[in-house]
């Protein structure tokens, strides 16, 4: 893979995330530029369906880095996490050295825990990876998972080693460019937070939504584009339970480009909600009433994003 | 100096420095290290465009999404007018930094900014409850009595009551099965590493298995405490009591409710009970007035419960029950609630009345959706609530029922 070089300027790295599909804002661009430039793990926070894993890939794909993801959930453990050994191999290693009939007990144990019976897990391949520049390490959904796995993680931050008992220390020979994301469904602690570059990720402004939908969903209609941007952004100004993410708007851009849908009106609006909002009640909140007000809103405002 | 000899511009690393000084004053957690890598930022960006250096020193200096506003106002007062920057340094910092000019006679420093940005705690505090009052006025209702609630100090005797009390009291809410595993005897899954390296210990001989077993650990623990006026009489040992069991374990979220909902977590973690209440009675406005349950149990579940209620927690819901806006929109509410965690334990001080009916539209709409209802109403009651649990002293299903139908 070519390894392009670390983008130079802020500007380089909103030209460099457009051309890979992702439409950041400056403030964006600038945390992730510092995040490169000072090699900081980059802290994105923020409501679901925003962008935060995304960017992640994206900037993996721009920089021709090798994506390293790690999805957390409770309970995730070191094995899952840094690395296992194979017990199968171990074990048949051991009788394999009975059926020779040469046991010593320290040559076994040295044999056994060698580097060849190591299975790498998320973190140490991303430590350690076996060829090319140092890849883009995402923790995904870092609040998913307990502290102890937190405090753990604070050491490999902080030095980018992991210490396995029975090899060492492994240490990064150059460290990978990390991002954590946060859906905040828990605090994560300070001492994390402390060690990042943080970034608050919010909804996207209309032009830029609309950019996003022209690029993403290229069969949609560009006056049905601008009304779905308008009626969305209209959407996350009610008060609703979980206001729509990005992701959702692309969801329901494709939904109705495959209902063959020029512009809104009422009746496509109220029977594919469920592309847009999840939560009953926030579905009964917008009413038949409602749906036909927000989208006479919608189009007059889609007619000016447009002009 | 070696920071500001890093920089080719002395200057500019100098007001950054005391741009971190200000910061930390209004309250933001800056040490040393964020200022080397706020320098680095600014490095790295530049300073040619306006909205990067703010990014810059942002992305540098917050670590959370509600510390941006305070940044923000920080960040246009600081590097809009560098006068009045100087002035507020001379205010913080008279002795180092005696280089600044003197200030001319000037107008006075803005309230705003004075209690934004000058760490002067009794000014502060005083300055918050003050802006506290005028937002409530203008939002809600006369009902609302405002007052700000000054928790006496405590005498010695009911200060060592009251610590020999937190030193015995106990939530015994029943821990649960996580996900994660310990060493255990006997255990339900085989620990392969541990079997291996005894194997080899032993050289290779086939030894017995060892296992491990699913940790327990108690939940996290969501408190919603009512104290509105008909509350007023148990909320000075109600604050105590909430501020043992905030000590006592990890993962407690405490939030108080009257008209409006305020999480005073963060206020309760000081160790020193004395200044942990008297910091919740700054941020607090609404002791004593009226309560509006469904309308906080609303913003709680808006706001706060996907970020408090994750990992199975368990709500100690502690009210009266006796809601100002009759029980309106409080029983859908409660059902979200309850359905949203492990465990929705309400205490209620009414519950001490032998004749104790469930009349209250409030208390009917709540009743039917709680998990435990236990009484809480005196020093004596909060010691016995770990026997109430142990002994199952609730009223369970049917007798719940009862309640309702009498």
């Amino acid at each position: 893979m070519s390894q392009p070089a670390l983008p130079a300027s802020v500007d380089a790295v909103v030209e460099l995330l457009e051309r890979n599909d992702y439409f950041a804002d400056r403030r964006l661009a600038t945390s992730v530029f510092l995040a490169l430039k000072m090699r900081r793990p980059l802290f994105l926070e923020g409501e679901a369906g925003v962008g935060k894993t995304e960017l992640a890939k994206v900037v993996a794909r721009a920089l021709g880095r090798e994506l390293v993801r790690l999805q957390c959930y409770e309970g995730l453990d070191t094995a899952s996490a840094v690395y296992e050994w194979n017990y199968p191999r171990q074990m048949i290693e051991i009788r394999l050295a009975e059926a020779q009939g040469k046991v010593d007990r320290n040559v076994l144990a040295t044999d056994i825990f060698a580097e060849r019976f190591l299975i790498r897990r998320p973190i140490l391949q991303a430590l350690d990876p076996s060829a090319g520049a140092a890849p883009v390490l995402l923790i995904d959904e870092l609040d998913r998972t307990d502290e102890p796995f937190e405090a753990y993680l604070l050491e490999v931050l902080a030095e980018y080693q992991v210490t396995i008992p029975e090899l060492g220390a492994i240490k990064a020979s150059s460290p990978p460019i990390v991002v954590i994301t946060s859906n905040r469904t828990r605090e994560i602690h300070d001492a994390i937070k402390r060690r990042c570059l943080y970034h608050w990720v919010d909804y996207p402004s209309a032009q830029r939504e609309l950019a996003i939908v022209a690029r993403k969903v290229p069969g949609a209609a560009p006056k049905l584009s601008r009304e779905i941007v308008a009626f969305t952004q209209r959407l996350r100004a009610m008060d609703l339970f979980k206001a729509p993410g990005i992701a959702e708007t692309l969801d329901w851009a494709e939904a109705l480009v495959a209902l063959d849908r020029l512009a809104l009106d009422p009746e496509t609006v109220s029977s594919t909600l469920g592309a847009l909002l999840k939560y009953q009640d926030d579905i009964g909140a917008v009413t038949p009433d409602v749906a036909a007000q927000l989208i006479a809103e919608a189009r007059l405002e889609g007619a000016e994003l447009g002009s | 100096m070696t920071i500001v000899a890093r920089t080719s511009d002395g200057r500019l690393a100098e007001n950054i420095l005391h741009f971190a000084r200000v910061l930390r004053a209004a309250g933001l957690p800056v040490g040393p290290a964020k200022v080397i890598a706020a320098l680095d930022a600014v490095q790295a960006v530049g300073v040619e465009h306006r909205e990067d250096f703010r990014t810059a020193l942002e992305s540098v200096f917050i670590e959370r999404h509600e510390q941006a506003a305070l940044f923000d106002q920080a960040f246009e007062l600081y590097w809009r007018n560098p006068r009045l920057l100087e002035r507020m340094m001379q205010m913080l910092l008279p002795k180092v930094y005696a280089r600044t000019p003197r200030p001319e006679a000037e107008a006075p420093l803005p309230a705003r900014l004075a209690e934004a940005l000058l760490p002067l705690p009794k000014e502060q505090s005083a300055a918050q409850e003050q802006e506290a009052t005028l937002e409530a006025a203008f939002t809600f209702s006369p009902r609302e009595v405002l007052q700000t609630r000054d928790f006496e100090t405590m005498t010695a005797a009911e200060l060592s009551e009251v610590k020999s009390m937190i030193a015995r009291l106990r939530l015994p809410l029943p821990e649960h099965r996580v996900r994660r595993t310990v060493a255990a005897r006997r255990g339900t899954s085989i620990d392969l590493r541990a079997s291996l390296r005894a194997m080899t210990s032993a050289g290779g001989e086939m030894g017995p298995l060892q296992w491990r077993a699913r940790r327990k650990r108690r939940p996290p623990l969501v408190v919603l405490c009512d104290i509105s006026g008909s509350m007023d009489r148990y909320s000075r040992m109600l604050m105590f009591f909430l501020h043992a069991i905030t000590n006592d374990r990890d993962r407690v979220h405490t939030l108080l409710f009257g008209t409006r909902l305020t999480n005073i977590t963060r206020h309760l973690r000081r160790r020193d009970v004395d200044v942990a209440l008297a910091r919740v009675a700054a941020a607090v406005s609404d002791w004593a007035g009226g309560t509006r349950i469904g309308a906080c149990l609303t913003e709680f579940n808006r706001r706060w419960s996907r970020r408090l209620l994750g990992q199975g927690a368990v709500v100690l819901l502690i009210s009266d029950g006796l809601d100002s806006d009759a029980g309106e929109g409080l029983s859908r509410e409660m059902e979200r609630l309850a359905k949203s965690c492990r465990r929705l334990i309400w205490l209620n001080p009414l519950l001490r009345y032998d004749k104790f009916e469930a009349r209250p539209a409030g208390i009917r709409a709540m009743l039917p959706y709680v998990d435990d209802f236990l009484p809480v109403h005196n020093l004596e009651s909060l010691k016995q609530l770990a026997s109430a649990f142990q002994e199952r002293h609730t009223l369970h299903g049917a007798a719940r029922r009862d309640a309702l139908a009498a």
